[in-house]
Order: structure tokens, then C-alpha cells, then sequence
């Protein structure tokens, strides 16, 4: 019974010119694998293609976009870089690129440490009200934050931060992000503890083990946080437009969505290869780091 | 492990100021400030009820409160219907599984972005993609952004477009779903469909439920999508909640009534949330020791 469904190969050479029953079994298997392929590609092709378009899209003249389909130019323009990178404003897109970086890489940074520290205080000692605490990082990834935007808005204002990146990244120093935390607390709890307790013995201290020997076992989960938490913050829109006000400040995504209200989608080249290299970035360090993102993601989903 | 009290909360320390400081404090403030009227200039000037009071004369309130839900229910059924399915599709034993899965999950990796909200608007623009597209076929060009029920569909399809986060995590489940059990139902006879519905669904609820916690509390939070989009048009039919609230406290400076449309928000969550969790006792089947409690 189980061979027919499950058939191993060199059993079934013999088998396989003299039983209709088992050739029927293997043509219906084929069958159920190319239809499984079919969807997969169809889907992929239909989710994939406007991405393709848009990076061809960037390298057409204006009055080419919209009339082909084709994922190929035409005419093979690199106006819409050139215009684009200028852009409207007496900055280049360069600046912004950089601008985002200036928040994103202190983001990311006071992300990890914050967050390791604080998920190896959960994970490896006996806290008072540890259930409490536990329960409050979990409510805090499951409230909504425009309730905290108005007096955190206040608040750095008051502290004078407002049109600058501090009001961005400074709150990441205090494991904010709940997720993260839970997400390492998850990871910490799956690893054993021997080598934590022999070190122990061996006269190490918390923080050298912390150190010498939870980080170096806690890297891929450190990975996934600073991949995520780079993407997250890459994308964010909110943030920047409540606290950026100069243009000289702009990130990326207050620059391309002042390029599209400024054009009112004319220039519509312009706007897709700016577009385009906005996300190139993050393309490029997802297919290099992929694992991590599916690593991260399924074990803090599969585990809480 | 450690016995050390003040060790522990000294590690924790980072989180408790946090937690005071950036989640405690501004979440009792705003509900403060939301009995108040302030607009940054003048000092805020209690006025007990009246923003609720207003609120509930409020058509735009109750308009972007109705978007918001239709917004929520439409995308995340959809959405997680979609990624299990694929998620299905996938966990057999294909070749080129990985690829597919890295094809799969990269929407979720842009989505949220303003470029994509912008390649967006070319798509769905009235001399944009998709137009040109049904063109071919003879259709008529359809405002996309421009009719309330088109708009609506435009801003939700680029939620279930990043379907792949969900996935991966759907996948992650199925592929822990003890072989043996499958092997049993066979022998029992069962169809795939069965074993579908009557194996695999059953042993992977908490995961459903985690992805359906997950996505909703971001759903409910949307805001860049819209606002790049259609700008919560054509005639505030794509108004979600959080443009409301932003437009209300940074555009117009009615920090007061903003903070109490946050509140209404927070309330509308939160009771949502407790449902679910509530009605998860139901149907989320936590399997003996592993998870749950």
C-alpha cells in the first residue's frame, strides 16, 4: 500500500512494465507535480511581474511606459536616472539615500544590543513580577502605536528632537520593539545551557558569559533582528514624515513621495527609477541573507 | 538559571525604562490629552467628554471606522487563505522549492514601502498597467483609483500581494506535521482533501491563529498604502483609521481630538483582539505540553 504512493525507485524498475495499477499511480503523481508547478508559476509570474515592469519601466522614455507592455525598452532611455537622481529639489537622490542611512544604521545597532540584553535577563534569570514583564512585551507587540504617536510627538518635542533622526532611533535603545526581545527569548530558550553552566563553574561572570558564549550561539537570531529591523525601518514612512520636516533631512521615502506629488505622476520614468533604486538595496541583501529572514521568521512564529 | 534577583532586573532594566517611558507613559497621556483640546500653540484646555462627545456627530469618524473594518476583513481572510494555500502547494516534495519561496516572500519584504506604493499608483493609474493590460482584451480603461469600490480593491490587493511573510510561517508548520499521521489516514483511506482538513488544519490552528493576530493588529495600522496611494479618496472611501488620526493631530493640529480618535482605535483593537483570543479556545487545538497555556 505504501510503496504505491510512495514508490522507491529500485523496486520498482522491475514492477513497473508489468503493473498497470502502479504506472497509473506514478502518471497521476506526474500529473499532481506539473499542476502543482503550474499554480506556483503562474502566481509567481502574476506577483513578480510588476516588479519586472517597474525596473524596465525606469530604463523606457515617458511616452513608452504605458503603451507596451513589454518588459523590454524600445528605446533604451537612462533619462529617467539621470532627471530622477537630479530630482526637483537641489539635492540629489544620493542624500537621501544617505539621510536614510544615518538613522537606519543607529536603529539597527541599538536594536540588537538592547534587545539581546534584555532577552538574555528573560530568558536566563529568576526576575521579580517576571510574568508581568513577560505579559507587557507581549501586549506592547499587539498595541496599536498610533495611540503613543500624539505624546511621543510631545515629548521630543519638548527634548528640542524634532527635525532631527534622534526621535527615530533613540527609543530602540530601550528594546522597544517587543518583537525582537520575544523573538530572542524564543531562540534563548531552545539552547541548552551546559555550556553557560560550565563556564559558570569555571568562574565566568554574567556578562562574560552573555559575551564569550551567548552571543557567539545567539548569531543567526542576531542576523535575522538587524535584517529585519533594517528592512522595517528602510520601509518606514510614518515615522520620518512626523519628525523630518527639512528637506535636507529627507530619507527615501519622503523624497519619493515628494517626487510624486511634486510631478503629480507625470514623469512617471523619473519616478520608477527612483523607485526602483529605493528598493534595490533591500533586494539585494534579501537573496543574500535569505535564510535568516525564513530562519527569524518561522521560529518566532512556530514557537509563540 | 541565575538566582540573582537584582542581576536579572538589571539586564531587564533597558526594557522597564522603555516600557515606562515610551509605551506607559505616552499611552496614559494621550488618554489625558484626549480630554483636552490642544493645537501646540496655546496650552491644552481641559474639556472633560466633548471630544466624544463630538465623535459621535462625527461622519468622517464613523466613515473611516467602517473603511478600516471592511479594510481588515476583506485583506485578511483573503491574505491568509492565499499563503496557506501556497504554502500547500509547496510542501511537497517539489525541486525548486527554495526558489519558489524566495520568489514568493520578496513582496513581503517591499510592501510596505513607499516605492511600492508608487509602482502602485502606475499600476492602477487610469493610463496605468493594468488598463493597458485589459485593453488587449477590449476592456474599457476602469478609474482604479477613482471609483470608492475600485479604490478600496487597489489599496486591499497590496496587502494580499505580501501574503509571503504568512506563508513562510504556514510552511515552517506544515513541514513540522509528523509524517506518521498522514501515513495512518491513508491507510484509513482517506482523500487528500480530508486529510487536508481533518489532519493538517487541526494540528496547525495555532499557527493560523498567530497569523491571524499578527496580520490584523497590522491591518488595523495601516497607513502608508492608502495615504501614497489614493489619499484615503476618492471620497474617503479608502480613509483608513490611522490617516484620520494623523491628518486630525499633524495637519490640522487638533491634537486633543486626535488623541481621542487613537483611544477609540486602541479600544476597537483591544476588543477585537480579547474576541479572538477568546474564541480561540474554540477552534486553536494546542497539542499536549508543546506551546500553549
Amino acid at each position: 500500500m505504501m510503496n504505491k504512493v510512495f514508490p522507491n525507485k529500485a523496486a520498482l524498475s522491475a514492477d513497473l512494465k508489468n503493473n498497470p495499477m502502479l504506472r497509473a499511480e506514478i502518471r497521476k503523481q506526474r500529473v499532481g507535480a506539473s499542476i502543482r508547478y503550474i499554480i506556483l508559476l503562474f502566481f509567481g509570474l502574476v506577483m513578480l511581474y510588476p516588479l519586472f515592469w517597474m525596473f524596465s519601466a525606469a530604463f523606457k522614455p515617458n511616452h513608452e511606459i504605458f503603451s507596451s507592455l513589454s518588459l523590454w525598452p524600445k528605446e533604451f532611455s537612462l533619462d529617467g536616472f539621470i532627471n530622477g537622481w537630479n530630482t526637483g529639489t537641489e539635492y540629489t537622490f544620493g542624500r537621501f539615500f544617505l539621510n536614510t542611512l544615518y538613522y537606519v544604521v543607529p536603529k539597527v545597532i541599538l536594536t540588537v544590543i538592547s534587545s539581546v540584553i534584555v532577552a538574555y535577563g528573560f530568558a536566563r534569570f529568576e526576575i521579580p513580577f517576571k510574568k508581568f514583564w513577560f505579559v507587557t512585551l507581549v501586549a506592547t507587540i499587539l498595541l496599536p502605536t498610533s495611540v503613543l504617536l500624539i505624546p511621543q510627538y510631545l515629548m521630543f518635542r519638548e527634548m528640542g528632537m524634532l527635525d532631527s533622526y534622534l526621535p527615530l532611533y533613540l527609543p530602540m535603545a530601550f528594546a522597544t520593539q517587543g518583537f525582537f526581545v520575544f523573538m530572542l527569548i524564543q531562540f534563548l530558550r531552545g539552547l541548552p545551557t551546559d555550556m553557560e553552566e560550565a563556564a559558570q563553574i569555571d568562574g565566568c561572570n554574567s556578562y562574560q558569559l552573555l559575551w564569550y558564549i551567548v552571543v557567539p550561539m545567539l548569531k543567526p537570531a542576531i542576523i535575522s533582528v538587524a535584517l529585519f529591523q533594517f528592512m522595517w525601518s528602510v520601509n518606514d514612512f510614518l515615522g520620518p514624515l512626523i519628525y523630518i520636516s527639512s528637506v535636507e533631512k529627507y530619507p527615501i521615502a519622503l523624497a519619493l513621495k515628494l517626487s510624486i506629488d511634486v510631478t503629480e505622476g507625470t514623469q512617471w520614468n523619473e519616478i520608477l527609477a527612483m523607485a526602483s533604486i529605493a528598493i534595490v538595496p533591500s533586494i539585494v541583501v534579501f537573496l543574500i541573507a535569505q535564510n535568516y529572514f525564513v530562519e527569524g521568521i518561522s521560529s518566532g512564529g512556530v514557537k509563540g | 538559571m541565575y538566582e540573582n534577583h537584582r542581576l536579572g532586573l538589571l539586564y531587564i532594566s533597558p526594557y522597564i525604562i522603555g516600557l515606562l517611558l515610551f509605551t506607559a507613559f505616552p499611552f496614559l497621556s494621550s488618554l489625558i490629552i484626549s480630554f483636552t483640546n490642544y493645537d501646540l500653540i496655546n496650552p491644552p484646555e481641559y474639556v472633560g467628554l466633548d471630544n466624544y462627545r463630538y465623535m459621535m456627530d462625527d461622519d468622517t469618524f464613523y466613515q473611516s471606522m467602517g473603511v478600516t473594518f471592511a479594510y481588515v476583513f476583506l485583506t485578511i481572510p483573503l491574505k491568509l487563505a492565499f499563503a496557506l494555500f501556497i504554502a500547500f502547494v509547496l510542501n511537497f516534495k517539489l525541486r525548486g522549492i527554495k526558489f519558489f519561496r524566495t520568489a514568493y516572500y520578496i513582496p513581503s519584504i517591499l510592501g510596505s514601502s513607499v516605492a511600492i506604493a508608487v509602482l502602485w499608483r502606475a499600476i492602477f493609474s487610469l493610463d496605468g498597467l493594468l488598463n493597458n493590460f485589459l485593453g488587449i482584451f477590449g476592456v474599457e480603461a476602469i478609474s482604479w483609483l477613482g471609483e470608492p469600490v475600485f479604490a478600496m480593491f487597489s489599496v486591499t490587493l497590496l496587502r494580499v500581494w505580501q501574503f509571503g511573510s504568512a506563508m513562510v510561517i504556514f510552511l515552517a508548520a506544515l513541514q513540522s506535521v509528523p509524517q506518521s499521521q498522514y501515513e495512518a489516514a491513508l491507510i484509513d483511506g482517506a482523500s487528500k482533501w480530508q486529510m487536508f482538513t481533518k489532519i493538517t488544519v487541526p494540528l496547525i490552528t495555532p499557527v493560523i491563529f498567530f497569523n491571524f493576530i499578527m496580520q490584523t493588529t497590522q491591518a488595523f495600522q495601516e497607513f502608508t498604502a492608502p495615504y501614497v496611494i489614493t489619499g484615503g479618496g476618492p471620497a474617503k472611501s479608502t480613509y483608513l483609521f490611522s490617516l484620520y488620526i494623523y491628518e486630525t493631530a499633524f495637519k490640522y493640529f487638533d491634537l486633543g481630538y486626535g488623541s481621542a480618535l487613537a483611544w477609540v482605535l486602541f479600544l476597537a483593537v483591544a476588543v477585537f483582539t480579547a474576541i479572538s483570543f477568546k474564541s480561540s479556545k474554540y477552534w486553536v487545538f494546542y497539542s499536549g505540553d508543546k506551546g500553549g497555556k
